[in-house]
C-alpha cells in the first residue's frame, strides 16, 4: 500500500504532525475549547479563565499560532485570539484518507486469508 | 479527531494462516500492493517496489519492529511516502501494529498506526514537548465544536 493522496508533500505531513502535536497539551486544548466558541478573547480575558500567568497563556497561543489554529486579531489598541478550524479539518481529513486506505488494504488481506 | 488509526476486524481463517499472511513478505505484497525484495526480518528495512496500477514507479520502504510470532507484527514507515524527489528519511514516521487473537470463528486481527502527532525532531521546540492527558477524550470535544461551526 502506498500512501495515495492528493496532498503528497512532506511540508503538509509535518503540519498535521504539528497542528496534533500543538493540541497534545492540557492547556492548549482548553484554550482552543474556549476559543471555538467562536468569540475573539485576549490574552488577559484568557489568562482570567486560567490558573496560569500571562507569560505561560501568552507562550501557549504562540504555539497555537505557529500550527495555525489561532489568529491574532486587532481590536483597537489591544490584539486578540481567533480560532481558525481549517487546520483540524485538514488533519480530520487526512487521518480519514488514512483510515481508508487501510479498510482498503485489510478487505484485501481478509479476501486472501479467508479464500 | 483521534491521532491513532485503529481497525478491529474479524477473519474468518485460523491464526495460522493470517499470520503467515501477515509475515511473509510474499502473502504480504499480494494484499498489500507491494513487491518485496526478501523476508521481513526484525530491526531490517524492507523495501519493494509498489505494485497498485499508476504507483509502480513509488517505491515502499518500512523498518520491521517487532515479529512475534502469532501475536504481533510491527513496522515503522513513513506514510503519503511517495514523492520520489522528496527525502523522507528525516520525516518522522509512524508505527504500524497488527495484533493477532483467537476467536471462536477464527482470528481477530487488531491494526493501529499511530505517531501522527509528532514532530521531526529538528522542529521539535520546547513548547511541543507531549503532555498526554487522556487527549483523545479533549480532541472529541474540539470535534464537535468544530463540528458546530461549519
Amino acid at each position: 500500500m502506498s500512501r495515495i493522496g492528493s496532498d503528497s508533500s512532506a511540508a503538509k505531513r509535518r503540519h498535521h504532525a504539528a497542528v496534533c502535536a500543538a493540541l497534545a497539551d492540557e492547556t492548549r486544548l482548553s484554550l482552543v475549547t474556549t476559543l471555538s466558541g467562536g468569540e475573539p478573547r485576549s490574552i488577559a480575558q484568557l489568562t482570567r479563565r486560567s490558573k496560569m500567568t500571562r507569560q505561560a497563556i501568552t507562550k501557549h497561543l504562540r504555539v497555537l499560532q505557529s500550527a495555525g489554529i489561532v489568529h491574532s486579531v486587532r481590536a483597537g489598541r489591544e490584539s486578540r485570539f481567533e480560532f481558525d478550524p481549517q487546520p483540524l479539518i485538514e488533519l480530520q481529513e487526512y487521518l480519514g484518507r488514512v483510515s481508508a486506505q487501510w479498510d482498503q488494504v485489510l478487505s484485501r488481506l481478509k479476501a486472501l486469508v479467508e479464500r | 479527531m483521534n491521532a491513532r488509526i485503529e481497525k478491529r476486524i474479524e477473519l474468518k481463517a485460523p491464526l495460522s494462516r493470517v499470520w503467515r499472511a501477515l509475515t511473509d513478505h510474499r502473502e504480504f505484497g499480494e494484499w498489500f500492493g507491494v513487491k518485496l525484495q526478501g523476508p521481513f526480518v526484525a530491526g531490517e528495512l524492507a523495501q519493494g517496489q509498489i505494485t497498485i496500477r499508476g504507483y509502480e514507479h513509488v517505491r515502499w520502504q518500512a523498518v520491521v519492529q517487532k515479529i512475534e510470532p502469532e501475536t504481533l507484527f510491527s513496522f515503522t514507515w513513513h506514510p503519503y511516502g511517495i514523492d520520489a524527489k522528496v527525502d523522507y528519511s528525516k520525516e518522522t514516521p509512524t508505527l504500524v501494529e497488527f495484533r493477532l487473537q483467537q476467536s471462536t470463528s477464527g482470528t481477530v486481527l487488531l491494526l493501529t498506526e499511530s505517531g501522527f502527532d509528532q514532530v521531526p525532531a529538528d522542529r521539535r521546540a520546547e513548547a511541543f514537548r507531549m503532555n498526554d492527558g487522556g487527549w483523545t477524550e479533549q480532541m472529541k470535544n474540539i470535534e464537535s465544536h468544530v463540528a458546530h461551526r461549519q
